[in-house]
This record gives C-alpha cells, structure tokens and sequence, in this order.
C-alpha cells in the first residue's frame, strides 16, 4: 500500500487540462486522498457546476495513478463546501502568474474589489472587456499601458 | 414524487429550459465577447441542472419511486412533465428581451439560493453553497445591463421598456408558493427583497414597472405556453429520432 504523502506527489503531476501549467492539487480541486480497504479513494470538487474538465480531471486523476501501480483508484466528487479560489495555493498562483493569467485575489481580500495587474507589464492600469473569458473560471481583460489583453482568474470565495 | 424532489425538478427545469435558451444565441452574439458570456452562463445554468434533476431522481427512487437519472429527466419528458418557470421559456426575442428576462430570474434565484445554503435540507444546501457563487456573478452582469441599456439611447431605451413591459406578467410565478416550495423554503418571504433590488436598479435604468398586476401562472404545476414544446422539440431531437441512443 502506497503512503499518502506519496500519492499526493504524484497527483502534483496531474495538470489541469484548461490551464496544464497548474496541477489539480494547487488548484484546489483534491480534496481527499486515502484508503478505503484495498481501494485508494480520491475526492475532487468542480470549480464550476458546469465546468467540462471535471470527467477529463477525474480520468486523468485515475489513469495516472495507475500509471504508477496504483489501483484500483475510486474518483468521488464532493460538493460542499463548495470550490473557492482561496484554495489555489501560493504555488499555483505564480504558475498562473508564469503563464499570463493574473491570479484572483489572495484570500480575505476577494471581497474588497481588487487591483488586477497586468501579468505582462504589471501595470495596475486595467479594464475588463469581458466577464467572461476563454473559460467559466477567467475574465477578458485588457492592459492600457502595455494594450496587451490578458487572462484574469475570477475570484470565487 | 415527494416535494424535497419535486422542488429540485423546477429548480433543475428552470435552469435547463434557461441554459438551453441562452444556448440559442451560441454563434449570434451582437460581439464576441458577449456570446462567450451568454454561452459561460448558460454553461453554468446546465451544471446546476444536471446537480437538480440528479438529486431528484435520487430522492424520487429514495422515496420508493423510479430512479430516474439526469438524462430520463431532461430528454424523456415531455412539455407537460416539465416543471420551469414559465417566465424561462420566453423566447430570446431581441438583446433587451434576452437580457432583462436574465436579470428578473438571476434577482429571484440569488436571494433562493441563499436562503436555500442557509436553510435547506443538507443535499439541497450543498448545490445551492456551490450555485450561490456563479449566481452573484450572473445578477452583477444582467443587472449592469439592464442600466446600461434602459438608460442607454432612446432606441435601447424603448426596447428595454417593451421587454420588461412583456415579461413582467410571469414574474409572479416566481413567489406563488404552493405545498412544495413550501416544504422546503419559505418562497413568499423572498418577494420584498426581489421587489427591493428590481425597483432599485430600474430607476438607475430610467425603466417603469409596469402598472399591471395581473400574472400569468402554471410552469411550477407543468401548464406551459407551445413555445415549451418548440425548444423541447430542438433539445431533445436526437433521443426522439433515435431512442436510447449512446453519445
């Protein structure tokens, strides 16, 4: 039987498939990893109800897993509490940040409207074009000192 | 069916009728931008469905019913079966129409959702906690544009105005509470706040509530208009033309 902390190392691996520089794990979509018996029990939670990555996540989750000679793998999805950006660890974040999509707010200040900087130039100097983005979690922003448009990650708290 | 089920069937219903007519303007958008945005909501609206008519089968086959699953339940039935506000229906007609029939139903939903993660049954909680957020986000953007195009030019104005002057009528049904909403939530006390917030952001937009209050009736209990039947007709073709057919 593989130790936890073991799994949990592997799933780091596993990219969301939306956004594959950042893992499930610092996404905040594993809940739970352990044992039940003989099976390993691995619990995710959608970011969005209808968000269409959850049955690629899930598969990716058990495959690689088993890739790694773990098995059988049982994928729960659990609701509540529900999903919340003040989930994405520090980690995933300067992923996001790596990959030109302004981070959501840290958290406690969600509630506060939030200065989205430019993950190109840092400029403060931003406009939202769009409330929604390339997919159900980001918004369509745009920088007007360096004009280039970006990715903001929508906070959800 | 109980009535925990049959409340998460016209919650599930109204979402689905409602993603499915957002759906409609997939690909005719005024802009690019807003199509993505109407395609994200209605995106958000199916999720939620899918979570309602689930845990309605569940209860439904926990009660000693049939087990119906989410798709029995959106492509098995027929108008009649169907339990959506009437006011989801309504056809997209214009931008005006499509966006203030979004702001009338995202102004009754959010304080619902709220009151339902606060208060309601625990599986009944736990999809309202994870639709409560996508909500918010839905009543921030419809409200900001009914302001902005009732008062916009006159022409968005006059649009806006017919819209709402058309739609007002199915407004009641959202808080005519019978023995089901009543098992689960109190509906009724959700009105004034409704009422509140409505009235609030239609006199930033420069738009009258319409005198008449008169309300049409009947979704919640399966009475619908033909137009129903139409989308219906459109959603649920492939399992008509070919039963039991596998994605």
């Amino acid at each position: 039987m593989v130790a936890l902390p073991q799994v949990w190392e592997w799933l780091q691996e596993v990219s969301d498939p939306e956004i594959p520089a950042i893992s499930v794990v610092d996404l905040g979509i594993v809940r739970d990893v352990r044992w039940v018996g003989p099976e390993l029990e691995v619990t995710i939670t959608p970011t969005y109800s209808g968000c269409p990555a959850i049955q690629v996540i899930a598969g990716d989750i058990a495959s690689h897993l088993r890739a790694h000679g773990v098995q059988p793998v049982r994928l729960t999805t659990r609701l509540a509490p529900a999903w919340s950006t003040d989930w994405i660890t520090e980690r995933g974040r300067e992923a996001l940040r790596q990959s030109q999509i302004t981070p959501p707010a840290p958290p406690g200040l969600t509630a506060i409207a939030p200065q989205v900087a430019c993950p190109h130039c840092g400029s403060g100097d931003t406009e939202c074009v769009s409330t929604f983005g390339s997919t159900p979690c980001k918004a369509l922003y745009r920088c007007r000192a360096c004009r280039e448009p970006f990715d903001y990650f929508k906070p959800l708290a | 069916m109980n009535a925990a089920a049959e409340f998460c069937l016209r919650l599930g219903d109204s979402d689905l009728v409602l993603s499915q007519r957002l759906g409609e303007w997939c690909g005719h958008g005024p802009v690019l931008e807003e199509d993505l945005a109407l395609t994200n909501v209605a995106l958000d609206l199916l999720g939620q469905a899918r979570l309602w008519l689930t845990l309605a089968g569940d209860l439904e086959a926990e009660a000693g019913g049939q087990h119906r699953t989410e798709d029995d339940l959106a492509f098995l039935r027929d108008a009649g079966q169907f339990r959506n506000l009437l006011l989801v229906e309504q056809p997209n007609g214009d931008y005006a129409q499509t966006m203030t029939r979004q702001y009338l139903f995202d102004a009754w939903h959010l304080p619902l959702l709220n009151a339902l993660a606060a208060g309601g049954p625990e599986r009944i909680a736990a999809i309202a906690a994870k639709a409560q957020k996508e909500a918010a986000y839905h009543l921030r953007r419809s409200r900001d544009w009914v302001v902005r195009l009732g008062d916009g030019t006159p022409e968005s104005h006059r649009r806006m105005q017919t819209a709402l002057d058309g739609l007002w009528p199915f407004t009641g049904e959202m808080f005519a509470a019978d023995a089901v909403d009543n098992a689960v939530v109190p509906l009724t006390d959700l009105q004034t706040p409704w009422r509140e917030e409505v009235s609030a952001t239609l006199a930033v937009a420069t738009l009258e509530i319409p005198a008449s209050a008169w309300m049409q009736k009947g979704g919640k209990q399966g009475v619908h208009s033909e137009k129903l039947g139409h989308l219906l007709a459109e959603m649920q073709f492939l399992q008509r033309a070919y039963p039991g057919a596998q994605w």
